[in-house]
């Protein structure tokens, strides 16, 4: 070493060091702001986000008749349930279900998973409009995609009259409520709106 | 790279090179004059075998990404398009199609291969790890690469394993929104597979150099698991292992070619014709087979994030199997006792494979006297997986008595009848 890499004052602390520890600092730093733009990118992109609504016509469907729609990029069951439907998953004890959470972001959290938490009643009414709470209680709508590993369950099997999911064997109740199976948690309910009487806005 | 080098450049243009970039002299102590032990078996040939799939795939993989377009609402058409319109693409896409198992064939060999002669042991524990790095970037590369295409099978295959993420308490839907890049496995998604599946084989390629550099440290383990103890033990690489090397390659390539002329589909499900729709998931969704055991773990547990966690298990678990292993003896040959528990967990794997493909409530043909169904089936054959890293081998290694070993090498070859160094010795 050359005199000029020495120590100016008798402190011990020479400029290297400190040029050393900022410099190091600065690189850890900034990798950090560096590395995360790369990660980012990969999240939902802003029109990706962008929140869409899908527009639901319910006056097609005849009771115990039911569709499947696409909403914010997942497919979603809509259906109308038969009185006998609604009432067996209404005589449910809900404490007994493996979720007793009613997965609906219509009403507050937590709610219990009773048939009516999770059906149609629980949709907003736009202004104006009057729905027949009967006929709103007939109407399930849920996410497709089994809560276990995402399959659609296929509609009419299973051992509780409504959806079986084929990949590993879940079965859903007839308010899309989880029985048996792999699955942890009740289909998930979309935010909903009657825009008419017989109209559901998804979203 | 063991040892001094052995090479002497002949010409001006050799001696130029080699004091200013020694490449000739790194291929030539490489794989021309390196001491390898002269008792190898045909089961040491799959590594040659490997790295001549490593580059099949690349090459066929380059010329389809000139024609396959990744778009949902086009890359199913470009594949049909690739098969019946492109000239020789049906070719090139049988051939990377099959290769893709050909080579998970080979590697399950090879990883066989060093299970039975204890090559997972000291000194070459980082040669392993590196092996099963390269195994882990294969199984991403090969379920990428199956999501491309956008059949039935890569849609709901890309949502389950994806989905598996969502297990992860707190961090889970988050990170599987991250590897989406939406709400669902959508066009983001089949795009970022796209890049990805082009980027992990040159990554592979990476990570076989340092296994190859970790190989030449240590040299080869052989059949006998003992350590070279002079040259008499060895032969130059070069021509005994390539001719070996070589033959092998070639007998692999018919049975490839037999693959991939008359039976592409064989290994590959008729599912994956139907273009994906997110609508309806098939009755049966299975992985491609080199994946079934590993699928038969995570089902076996009934339990979401503990079937996900096993299944990871099952592969973390032969990063640490070089310290699980207590035998101080590397060659199952000398074990009495290790060698039939390796026989049955050989069967065990191929158990969970079948497992994997069969649906959890069917029963087991032979066994449906006693109630065995493919879930009872695929939980007892993933308890014995497990037990035999966690519980047999680090017990084994205590209580066996290992055979006699032969006293070196040579001794095993030739009965300890050669006392003169071969007629081509090593140095
Ligand atoms: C480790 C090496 C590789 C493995 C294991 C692998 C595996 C696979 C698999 C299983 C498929 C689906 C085949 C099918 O069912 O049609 C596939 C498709 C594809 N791969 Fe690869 N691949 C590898 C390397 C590469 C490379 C290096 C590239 C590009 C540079 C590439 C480009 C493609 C393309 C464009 C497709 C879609 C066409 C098709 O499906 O045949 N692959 N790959
Ligand atoms: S995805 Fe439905 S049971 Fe696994």
């Amino acid at each position: 070493m050359t005199d000029e890499t020495q120590t100016h004052d008798g402190d011990g602390e020479t400029r290297r060091d400190f040029i050393f520890i900022a410099a190091g600092v600065t690189a850890a730093a900034g990798g950090v702001f560096t590395l995360w733009p790369f990660i980012d990118q990969m999240n939902p992109a802003a029109d990706t986000l962008a929140q869409s609504t899908t527009e639901v016509p319910l006056d097609s469907l005849d009771e115990g008749m039911g569709i499947t729609v696409m909403f914010r990029s997942r497919p979603h069951f809509v259906r109308r349930r038969t009185a006998a439907e609604v009432t067996e998953a209404t005589d449910v004890d809900v404490a007994r279900l493996p979720d007793n959470d009613a997965r609906n972001v219509n009403i507050e959290d937590g709610a219990p998973a009773t048939d009516e938490n999770r059906s149609a009643v629980t949709a907003t009414v736009a202004d104006g409009v009057e729905v027949d709470p009967a006929y709103a209680r007939s109407i399930l709508v849920t996410g497709a995609n089994c809560t276990h590993l995402g399959c659609v369950p296929t509609g009419g099997e299973g051992d509780y009259d409504a959806w079986f999911c084929p990949c590993h064997g879940s079965h859903y109740d007839t308010a899309g409520r989880i029985r048996r199976g792999p699955a942890p948690e009740n289909l998930p309910i979309p935010p909903m709106t009657f825009s008419s009487p017989t109209t559901l806005v998804l979203g | 790279m063991s040892g001094p080098s052995t090479y002497e450049p002949k010409t001006g243009i050799e001696r130029w090179l080699d004091s200013r970039l020694p490449i000739v002299r790194l291929g030539w102590d490489s794989f021309v004059d390196f001491p390898t032990p002269k008792n190898l078996n045909y089961w040491y040939t799959f590594g040659g075998i490997l790295t001549v799939c490593l580059m099949v795939q690349i090459l066929t993989g380059i010329v389809l990404a000139m024609h396959y377009v990744p778009h949902v609402d086009y890359a199913f058409a470009s594949i049909e398009r690739i098969d019946r319109d492109v000239n020789f693409g049906w070719l090139l896409r049988n051939i990377h199609a099959v290769g893709a198992s050909m080579f998970f064939l080979a590697v399950y060999l090879h990883i066989f291969r060093g299970l039975y002669y204890g090559s997972y042991k000291a000194p070459r524990e980082v040669l392993w790890i590196l092996g099963v790095v390269i195994y882990l970037l294969m199984m991403a590369a090969a379920f990428l690469g199956y999501v491309l295409p956008w059949g039935q099978m890569s849609f709901w295959g890309a949502t389950v394993i994806t989905e598996l993420f969502g297990a992860i308490p707190l961090v889970g839907g988050p990170i599987t929104e991250w590897l989406w890049g939406g709400f669902a496995v959508g066009n983001t998604t089949l795009n970022r597979f796209f890049s990805l599946h082009y980027l992990i084989p040159f990554l592979i390629a990476g990570v076989v150099g340092l296994h190859i550099w970790a190989l030449h440290v240590p040299g080869n383990n052989n059949p006998t698991g003992i350590s070279v103890k002079s040259s008499n033990d060895t032969l130059p690489f070069h021509p005994y292992y390539t001719v070996k090397d070589g033959f092998a390659i070639a007998v692999f390539l018919l049975i490839f070619a037999f693959f991939v002329f008359f039976w592409p589909d064989a290994l590959g499900h008729a599912d994956n014709y139907i273009e994906a729709d997110p609508l309806v998931t098939p009755a049966h969704i299975v992985p491609e087979w080199y994946l079934l055991p590993f699928y038969a773990i995570l089902r076996a547990v009934p339990d979401k994030l503990g079937g996900v966690i096993l299944m990871f298990g099952a592969i973390a678990v032969l990063f640490v199997l070089p310290w699980l292993d207590t035998s101080k003896v590397r060659s199952m040959r000398y074990r009495p006792m290790a060698k039939w528990f390796f026989v049955i967990f050989l069967l065990a794997c191929l158990g969970l494979g079948w497992a994997g493909a069969e649906l959890p409530d069917k029963m087991v043909p032979g066994l449906e006297a006693i109630g065995v169904d493919f879930l009872l089936f695929g939980r007892v054959l993933t308890i014995y997986y497990f037990a035999y890293f966690l519980v047999i081998l680090p017990v084994l290694g205590f209580v066996e008595k290992p055979t006699e070993r032969p006293a070196s090498i040579d001794a095993s070859v030739t009965g300890g009848k050669s006392a003169a160094p071969a007629a081509a010795p090593a140095e």
